[in-house]
């Protein structure tokens, strides 16, 4: 492999990195702060896909699709946590995954039945539909650098919001100690919700992002569900930055691996995470 | 360990008895027909399902609605997409609602487990899409008879064509799994005969569609053109993806037609100029084309694609075979006959089956082109299956 | 629930009663239907061991039920049967030795790490099949024919009588059980148990806690493998799906689904999977609805209510005066 070529995959990788840690962010505080497994994660994405569709098809502008489609995301994950997560954080890790995993059930047919099985498009915003040329022949489009862009922006927005505000620290308070931090008086209940909303948040604009790129299609959720719980393990179970870490770890096994090692490809990923937890078995960075 | 022998004149008697229908009871002949559909009606290829549904219900209620005479029954299983109940749910179908014969399926993982159960009950079985190779090949079977392609059937009519279009040096690009194995096998049969040089066959785990890796490999890579495999939603990405690394435009891509079917509302303006070989195209200028898809938009309010024709021609070769028995189902001798020798008279063009009970028929050249299919030419013409390790005709 | 009350045994009896006159009343068809239930009852009882006794939540036990069945793909050649005395063994020591291999590398974690390595664990095992042509690839692989039982040339049974392997099914589900019973109340069930409940004070206690972990993980996989082989027989086609993310989660399932712990509730909750899916798919239509086209809503649905209402499942139910154990476990033990 040439330089420029190694430079360009790089650039695919941290690419591909950034957009699996936008979604591994929500998975991971979800799971860090409230202890919750959710395995339909992947569902929150294909939410964000189908509301990127049909927004963008309703308002013409995918600026709007995207204000629109966090709005939407986030009340959805308010009253789903309201009405049903929060009576589980307490509850064993076996009940989570049979909920999380008959809503993926769910999900799947509450949109088969909204939106139909067909595949759809949604168009790339004309002011970021160009490519810029790299090489003699391959070019970069514009639109997967203002994906990797947001995905930053978003990763330093978290960073901040967790160690920098009163918020983030209420919120770290309770991942700690939660009946300690509600007798010292914070709203407990509200933070979760909070924390949950975020998390269906962020998987949501990972989605919403995603669809011009990706395509609208059944299923799509659970394609991205494990890779999500790969990155989330390695990294560290509730850790934010040990999320992107790894992000960027599997995004460079991936990316490489197809080109180095195609006949392995499929195996790598978990071949990595195996020898990450056999190294350190709670993750590459503690809470 | 039971001998040889025994298990010789076993199977023997097993297939003898499948085809004459010992195996099946025997029902009153004023009874209606039960015609059982196994398709995907829920998950990836559910749009799939319905088009084969409504392809197959047209061409049966065109021809009156009725089988030989008789009525028609119909039952439905979801076979999910889920090759690990695909027997449980062919059995439901064969042995629960013990249909006269069952029309199934897309996947060809499902496939197989439906073939097991064909080849043991000796159930009709009318394969409307699956392309795995071994159904009418190695393990071909009397009264199974497939009326889409094979799985290396679009492909073998491509590398003609790239060649004569000054394509010499391809790349390759597929999921590595048997369907993307087994297009290979179609491309590079072709391709190579007709002088062309395969520089790399890149390949990318299944159902992985993070393509930027393999692009820029193939851009690295400088080849004429580059073949690919891909369908539904990830062949919509590929398409985008490949348009948005500038590679559209330097290095044309082709593909098997089902790069194109039923993507192009969100592939857009990226699958213009894609060129690929299927065995049917929407812009095919024949009349009777025409009215069949005219027919079809009025009736379900949509337009039709391969998998439509495909479940039509299904129904009219159920029509054929139905007729010539007369409704009689059980002479099955008669009904493999008739079905073995019917010249079908489908939208994609007059098409027959080969000795292994596929179809023989013209692959069609097409170019994307405002968001359809359209015709420029015929890549093969009455291009069958090898139907290889077949022990019948 | 560990002891079972005298009403749920008495309703089991009547079960086993009516599993042993069924083929003679059912078709031909929902016999078969109840052997394949069976088989995935011997799978829940394998996991229930893991789960229910041991604690261990493991996402990719359908591994060694897949491998199982693709032993017995590989031993059978293309043209004849081959002898089930010595292929059954094989396949289920086969699985023992993965799981054991495996369970190796990931015993050693906890809670939901556990969970998670497993599932990659069983991933990789999914792609190896998958990807390699080989071993059968995407599309599977034929068994041809139902393994032989023969002794001295002799048959002594024929598996190919759906009637015959319907007993033969029921009589290793039964001995599976017992087998299991008697192993809940040994000292090493009762280890695992004490493991299950606080791992930390066993470990005070002077017990070797990853040995035991590691022998309940391996035979766990052994009997997951017994499954998986006679699903190989009954269905003749093994596909990589049989070991996949699904089938796993749907085994999960049908562990709580039961009321985890006493091996009953993993039989219980294996046929009310079975039927439940059954029935959701065969709902009618309702006017302009087709209920059975959406049966995945209905599915997904039942599951909810069930981890809302029913987490000690459907045996729990039955007897809710009963000695319980802790419901959640220290956070501790989870990481």
């Amino acid at each position: 492999m040439d330089l420029p070529t190694f430079l360009i995959q790089l650039l695919n990788s941290v690419q591909y990195g950034l957009l699996l840690f936008m979604l591994a962010a929500g998975l991971t505080l979800i799971f860090g702060i409230m202890g919750v497994v959710n395995l339909a994660h992947g569902s929150f994405y294909m939410l964000g896909a189908y509301l990127a569709y049909a927004l963008s098809a309703l308002f013409g502008s995918l600026t709007l699709a995207i204000i629109g489609g966090v709005g939407i995301a986030v009340a959805f994950g308010l009253g789903l946590e309201w009405l049903l997560f929060r009576h589980f954080y307490r509850r064993d890790h076996l009940d989570q995954v049979l909920l999380t995993f008959g809503l993926i059930y769910v999900f799947e047919e509450l949109r088969s039945i909204l939106w139909g099985d067909d595949v759809h498009g949604v168009p790339v915003p004309d002011l970021l539909a160009a490519s810029i040329p790299l090489t003699d022949n391959l070019s970069y489009p514009v639109y997967r650098l203002f994906m990797a862009g947001l995905c930053i922006a978003l990763a330093l927005g978290l960073y901040l919001l967790i160690s920098k505000t009163r918020l983030g620290m209420k919120i770290r308070a309770g991942a700690f100690n939660r009946d300690m931090a509600e007798a010292l008086g914070i709203n407990i209940k509200r933070i979760h919700a909070l924390v949950f909303a975020l998390g269906v948040g962020l998987a949501a604009v990972a989605g919403i992002i995603a669809a011009p790129v990706s395509s609208v299609y059944p299923n799509m959720g659970s394609q991205v569900l494990i890779m999500c719980f790969v990155v989330v393990v390695i990294g560290g179970i509730g850790s934010v930055r040990g999320a992107l870490i790894s992000a960027l770890l599997v995004g460079l096994v991936d990316t490489f691996g197809k080109v180095l090692l195609p006949q392995a490809a499929g195996m790598l990923v978990y071949i990595l995470m195996a020898a990450v937890l056999l190294w350190k078995p709670e993750g590459l960075f503690k809470q | 360990m039971t001998s040889r022998r025994l298990v010789l004149t076993r199977s023997a008697a097993l297939i003898g008895a499948a085809s004459t229908g010992l195996l099946l009871p025997a029902r009153a002949q004023g009874a209606k027909i039960r015609v059982g559909l196994m398709l995907p009606y829920t998950g990836t290829f559910a749009q799939l399902g319905v088009a084969i549904e409504n392809g197959f219900r047209m061409a049966i209620d065109e021809q009156g609605g009725k089988l030989g005479g008789r009525e028609i029954e119909y039952f439905k299983v979801d076979d999910e997409s889920e090759p690990a109940k695909g027997i449980e749910n062919a059995t439901k179908l064969v042995q629960r609602d013990k249909v006269d014969v069952l029309v199934g399926t897309v996947h060809s993982g499902v496939q197989m487990g439906i073939h097991k159960v064909a080849r043991d009950s000796g159930v009709l079985n009318l394969i409307p899409n699956a392309g795995v190779h071994i159904a009418t090949r190695g393990q071909c079977a009397p009264n199974v008879f497939r009326t889409s392609f094979s799985n290396s059937q679009p492909t073998r009519a491509l590398g003609a064509a790239m060649v004569a279009k000054g394509h010499k040096k391809a790349v390759w690009i597929t999921w590595k799994y048997a369907a993307g194995d087994e297009a290979f096998e179609g491309f590079k049969e072709s391709y190579t005969a007709a002088g062309g040089t395969i520089v790399k066959e890149l390949g990318l785990p299944f159902p992985n569609v993070e393509f930027q890796a393999l692009l820029t490999e193939v851009a690295a890579l400088k080849p004429d053109a580059v073949a690919c495999f891909f369908a539904g939603g990830a062949g919509a990405k590929f398409m985008k993806d490949y348009a948005a690394s500038g590679l559209k435009g330097k290095i044309p891509l082709y593909g098997s037609g089902f790069l194109t079917e039923g993507v192009l509302d969100a592939a857009g303006p990226a699958a213009d100029g894609v060129m690929t070989t299927l065995h049917y195209g929407d812009g095919i200028e024949t009349p009777r084309n025409k009215a069949f898809r005219l027919a079809y938009a009025k009736t379900f309010k949509m337009q039709p694609d391969v998998y439509a024709v495909q479940g039509y021609d299904s129904g009219l070769l159920m029509v054929q075979g139905a007729n010539a028995v007369k409704g009689d189902l059980s002479n099955k001798a008669a009904l493999y006959k008739a079905m073995e020798s019917a010249t079908i008279d489908s939208p994609r063009g007059k098409w027959t089956m080969s000795k292994s009970h596929n179809p023989v028929q013209d692959i069609y050249l097409r170019v994307v082109e405002n968001k359809e299919n359209k015709v420029i030419g015929v890549a093969a013409k009455a291009l069958a299956d090898s139907g290889a390790g077949c022990k019948m005709g | 629930m560990e002891v079972l009350p005298r009403g749920v045994r008495v309703a089991l009896g009547l079960g086993l009663a009516a599993l042993l006159v069924f083929p003679f009343v059912g078709s031909d068809f929902y016999a078969q239907m109840v052997t394949r239930m069976m088989i995935l009852a011997i799978l829940a009882m394998s996991l229930d061991l893991l789960q229910g006794v041991a604690g261990l939540v493991s996402l990719g036990h359908a591994a060694f039920f897949g491998l199982a069945g693709y032993a017995l793909a590989f031993l059978t050649p293309q043209g004849e049967p081959v002898g089930l005395w010595w292929t059954l063994p094989l396949a289920v020591l086969g699985s023992g030795l993965a799981a054991l291999v495996i369970g190796f590398f990931v015993v050693r974690t906890h809670g939901i790490y556990f969970i998670m390595v497993t599932m990659a664990f069983a991933q990789m095992v999914y792609f190896l099949f998958f990807d390699n042509k080989a071993l059968g690839g995407s599309d599977g692989l034929y068994i041809n024919f139902r393994p032989g039982a023969e002794i001295a040339g002799r048959t002594v049974f024929d598996l190919d009588s759906p009637l015959t392997l319907y007993y033969f099914t029921l009589a290793l589900m039964l001995l599976v059980y017992f087998f299991l019973r008697r192993l809940l109340w040994s000292p090493f069930g009762r280890a695992l148990a004490g493991i299950r409940v606080n791992e930390h004070r066993m470990r005070a206690m002077g017990f070797g806690t990853f040995g035991y972990k590691l022998s309940a993980f391996t035979l766990a996989g052994a009997l997951a493998g017994l499954a998986g082989y006679l699903w190989g027989v009954q269905s003749g086609y093994i596909n990589p799906e049989l070991m996949g993310f699904h089938m796993s989660a749907n085994a999960i399932m049908m562990v709580i689904l039961g009321g985890m712990g006493n091996f009953a509730g993993a039989i219980v909750g294996a046929f009310t999977l079975e039927t439940v899916l059954h029935l959701l798919k065969d709902l009618p239509q309702l006017g302009s609805v087709n209920l059975g086209k959406h049966w995945q809503l209905w599915m997904g649905s039942f599951i909810v209510l069930v981890v809302l209402f029913a987490s000690r499942g459907v045996l729990g139910l039955l007897q809710p005066s009963v000695r319980v154990e802790p419901a959640s476990e220290d956070r501790s033990q989870h990481g």
